[in-house]
Formats: structure tokens, C-alpha cells, sequence
């Protein structure tokens, strides 16, 4: 147990920023153990930068670091994300295009 | 373009020589707490610290077996990539080149790593000579394991982001291999006073 | 600003401090005037962020304590003893002052009419901010749905919107009151930690599949959220936000 550990809510805005939709509640598949969990569940560590880890098994889901006009994103520990999509705002009619 | 916030301060303090204050840092009394994970927790009867690499026999010191080596108290200013620096820090700590000496390397880069995954980069050249201990008391007393302890990397002359916290050895090698932060953002070698806080700076 | 704020884009815009009203000595009600406000959710939260003068800057998150109310928006705040923020907050900010936020953040720790109960709500010390908005989101639908709210609190006079528990209580809604330093006298309420046995008597119990709100301290929500796994809830169903080691 970490005093300082805080969940996925608390870096809710900066993602919501960047990703333009509420990122808590997609479901971030562990690239370690597997585990679904909501970002919104993550643990969150403030270390030189932001820690997202699972918290089933700990491993690093993501981390974010804030420059002054640059943001980076490490995604590699999340194996799959799911998100929510408003009802009709996905693919349309016949996916099989001609191009 | 941001909002000013009329009479707001932050919690900074004043009065130090600005000579000693690299560009885009502040000045703090406190000791901010930062960490990528969970406080490790190892009992000292499990610690190890060890050289391995680019060595022709790798080492490995028990807890006893660090401490009864030559240690030193340095005082020195830190200052973290997150914009806070801290002067006169005392430390006290075991030498970089107490635990290198008699070892022959060809090795240009050091790769530390500690528990819980951590790693951190740096050129040989920047943990030797002086520069860099692994220290195991802060302020005169043990280090507590928020702040790193048992035992942490101290690497002053750069960002705090390379000393690493709860340190277990020193990979030597070849070429450079990033770290943890430097992967995913940060600088590869992490100057403050040239301000080398991200990539491409 | 403002059109990034149309476009539905989340990012930092002005805020105005139209009150600041005492809740307890060390807590106040902040109500701010957002242009354009989107209206939010109860338990949403706001990212606030000051600058000074010379250009530094402070972050930190709030959350609304208040129901949704057009371009208003009430943040309730601690002060912690040498923060950094929080003092500013609560001691400094005046009508009329302007501060950045951003928001309303947060999909995940949120409850509205239409998810139903039982509800446990569990607090510790300011943690009570977003279960109040749930609380008056609540209210305010005119809902009857079984609502259970522990809240624990230094002392009496430290317990936020004292007052206001005591009316909304009934409809559905109990309240109960931990006071872990002091006691007035006469008090015959629980003065202890929350632990397994005051969860397991504030209830619901597990087989009503409760939704579990816990907020706080993160001591204080690793402990409760643990003993309400203990007892069987389904951790699933426990939702927490964790303040970080001293709260709001």
C-alpha cells in the first residue's frame, strides 16, 4: 500500500485533453497479465513523470510525460483499449469498399 | 496564454544565490516525494547491490558487506526535471569508484538498475571521478524507504530522474541503452544547467 | 477559449469566484462562475490550475461538490497544512478573482439518478466533496433509493455540510458519523476508524449488491475498500478515488 497512490481519475482531464473523449472509463487490456480494467481503476504514480499500472499485477500500463509544448505517451503496456462511441457515429452501410 | 492568479506564490522559498539555481528551477525546503511505483520493501537480510556487464567477474555486496566499505558524507544541491531544487543536501554514502575499483572495463555506459523495475542511463564517465554515490543516509540519518531507502543513487550534477531510488547494481556496458524515463520522454543524459530536460532539448 | 470549450474539446478556461463560504475551520466552499459551462456529473471532478506572476504554476484536482446549476459550480477545499494550493484556496481567493480549471472531468467515479441503489457512500475527511454532489444530485430528482453515507471526521465541528446532512436526511438516506479525535460530550455515535464491523453495521450487505462510493485520503480508501472486499462485496462494485497521502 503506497500513500501516495492515487487512481486513474487523477489524470482524467489531461487525457480527456488529449484524447478529446472521457478516457476513465475505457477498458485498458494488461499487455502483462491480461487483466481488463477501466483507466478510472489504474494506479496512478507521480514520479518524474506520470505512471499508469495495472492494478492487478503492476506493470506499467502508460506513462505521460508533460514538456513545455510536447506531450509523450507511452502506450506499450496496454495491449488493447476500448472505448465507448456515441450510437451511430460508427462504420456505416457496407464495409466492403472498392478503393 | 494563462490566467495570472492574483497574490498566488506556491510554496517556493527565496533567497538563494541564483548561481546555484539551474534555468526553469525553484528552490524548495521541502523533500517532494516522487516515485514511478510502489515502495519496495525488501528485508536487508535479502539486499544485494552488483556490478555486472561488461566485467570479466561480476560483484555483488550483501548489506553487511556494502556497509562495511569505505563510505563519505557530501553535501550537495539536487535538482528535479520537475522544476524543484533543493540546496545543501547532506548524504552520506559509499562512492561510486570504491565499488569500480580493481574492476576493468571497456565499458563506456552504466545502466542502473533498481527494484521494481526501475532503470536509469548514463555515461561511465558521469559516475566516476567523484560524482556519484550510493548513499544510504540523508540529513544525518537512515534513508527512509519513501526517499529511496535502504539505499539510492546519487548523481547531483544531473537531473534527480537518474539517481535512481532503492538502486540494486550497475549494469556496464558497451553502448547506451536508455532507461525507464529516458524511453519514454526524457532527456538521455539530463543536464540541468544546459536544461536537457526532454528529448531533442 | 471559448470556442474550444463549443467544439465540446476539454481545456483550460477562466472561472470566476462569485462566493467563498466557511464550511468548518479549515474548509470552504468556493462557487464559481464558468462561462459555458457544459453542466456535469455527480462525482465529476475539476483539474484547477494557478499561475503566478513569474510564471510558475500549480495543478490540482477538486472535486464539485455542488449539483449541476448553469455556469455554477461550488468546489469545497481542505486546507492542508503547508500545501501549496490549498491554503491560496481557501484563505487567499475573493469574489471577483479569476483562477483556470478544466472540465468536468471523470466517467468513472460518478453516480446519477438513473444507475438506482443501494447506495454506501464512505468518506474520510474531505473526501465527502463528490459524494455530496451525488447526494444532492439525489436530492434534487426527488429519489427515494436507498442511500447509506458514512462519513468520518476529526472531531464534530470538522464534519463538512453538517447541516445540510442532517435535513437531507430520511427519503432513503441515513447518515452516520465517525469521529476518530474527539467526541462532544454526550456523544454517543462511533468514535473510532472505519472498520470492517461499522461497513458491515452501516450496510448494505453484499447480497443487495450494492454501488460502494469510497473517497478520501488514500489510507483511508485502501482500508475501507479492503474491508468491504472482506466482507464480500464485489470489488467490482466499489468504485474509489483516492486524494493521495493527506487528502482533498
Amino acid at each position: 500500500m503506497d500513500a501516495l497512490m492515487l487512481d486513474g481519475n487523477a489524470v482524467a482531464g489531461l487525457l480527456q485533453e488529449v484524447f478529446a473523449v472521457e478516457m476513465t472509463t475505457a477498458i485498458a487490456t494488461c499487455g502483462a497479465c491480461g487483466a481488463a480494467e477501466a483507466i478510472g481503476g489504474a494506479h496512478v504514480f507521480r514520479g518524474a513523470g506520470i505512471v499508469l499500472r495495472c492494478p492487478h499485477c503492476g506493470h506499467v500500463l502508460a506513462t505521460i510525460v508533460e514538456g513545455e509544448t510536447r506531450m509523450w505517451m507511452g502506450l506499450g503496456g496496454i495491449r488493447t483499449l476500448q472505448m465507448a462511441m456515441d450510437v451511430g457515429s460508427g462504420p456505416s452501410g457496407d464495409r466492403h469498399r472498392s478503393y | 496564454m494563462s490566467i495570472v492568479s492574483r497574490g498566488f506564490r506556491g510554496r517556493r522559498d527565496d533567497g538563494a544565490d541564483p548561481a546555484r539555481i539551474p534555468p526553469g528551477q525553484y528552490l524548495t525546503s521541502d523533500f517532494p516525494v516522487l516515485s514511478a511505483g510502489p515502495t519496495p520493501h525488501t528485508p536487508l537480510e535479502e539486499w544485494t547491490f552488483s556490478i555486472v556487464g561488461e566485467v570479466d567477474e561480476p560483484r555483488s555486496w550483501s548489506w553487511e558487506e556494502f556497509r562495511a566499505l569505505p563510505s563519505e558524507e557530501v553535501t550537495v544541491d539536487i535538482h528535479c526535471v520537475t522544476k524543484w531544487s533543493k540546496l545543501d543536501t547532506v548524504w552520506e554514502g559509499v562512492s561510486v569508484d570504491t565499488l569500480l575499483e580493481g574492476i576493468d572495463t571497456t565499458a563506456e555506459y552504466v545502466l542502473e538498475f533498481a527494484e521494481g523495475g526501475y532503470t536509469t542511463n548514463l555515461p561511465l564517465e558521469d559516475v566516476t571521478g567523484g560524482k556519484a554515490w550510493i548513499a544510504f543516509a540523508f540529513d544525518g540519518e537512515a534513508l527512509a524507504p519513501e526517499h529511496g531507502g535502504p539505499a539510492r543513487m546519487l548523481v547531483p550534477h544531473l537531473y534527480f530522474w537518474k539517481s535512481a531510488k532503492w538502486v540494486r547494481g550497475l549494469e556496464l556496458r558497451a553502448t547506451d541503452e536508455p532507461g525507464f524515463w529516458e524511453t519514454n520522454g526524457y532527456h538521455d543524459y539530463g543536464d540541468p544547467w544546459r536544461e536537457q530536460r526532454y528529448w531533442g532539448d | 477559449m471559448a470556442g474550444a470549450a463549443l467544439l465540446g474539446r476539454l481545456t483550460w478556461q477562466p472561472a470566476e469566484v462569485v462566493e467563498v463560504v466557511t464550511e468548518t475551520d479549515r474548509v470552504r466552499t468556493l462557487a464559481f462562475d464558468v462561462p459555458g459551462w457544459p453542466g456535469h456529473r455527480a462525482g465529476q471532478h475539476v483539474d484547477v490550475r494557478l499561475t503566478a506572476e513569474d510564471g510558475y504554476r500549480a495543478e490540482r484536482s477538486y472535486s464539485i461538490g455542488s449539483a449541476p446549476d448553469g455556469s455554477r459550480i461550488e468546489l469545497t477545499v481542505e486546507r492542508i497544512e503547508d500545501g501549496e494550493v490549498s491554503p491560496y484556496l481557501t484563505d487567499e481567493l475573493r469574489p471577483g478573482d479569476t483562477i483556470e480549471l478544466r472540465g468536468p472531468v471523470g466517467g468513472y467515479f460518478v453516480w446519477e439518478p438513473a444507475l438506482g441503489g443501494p447506495l454506501l457512500l464512505v468518506a474520510g475527511g474531505s473526501g465527502i466533496v463528490p459524494l455530496m454532489a451525488m447526494l444532492r444530485v439525489r436530492a434534487a430528482a426527488g429519489s427515494n433509493a436507498d442511500a447509506r453515507l458514512l462519513v468520518s471526521s476529526r472531531s464534530w465541528d470538522d464534519v463538512i455540510y453538517r447541516e445540510e446532512l442532517d435535513r437531507l436526511s430520511g427519503n432513503g438516506l441515513r447518515v452516520v458519523h465517525t469521529l476518530t479525535r474527539s467526541q462532544p460530550p454526550g456523544w454517543t455515535g462511533h468514535a473510532r476508524r472505519v472498520d470492517a464491523e461499522m461497513l458491515a453495521e452501516v450496510g448494505p450487505g453484499p447480497a443487495e449488491r450494492p454501488r460502494a462510493y469510497v473517497c478520501g485520503p488514500t489510507p483511508f480508501v485502501e482500508i475501507v475498500a479492503g474491508a468491504l472486499v472482506g466482507l464480500g462485496h464485489d470489488p467490482v462494485a466499489i468504485k474509489t478515488e483516492r486524494f493521495g497521502p493527506t487528502g482533498g
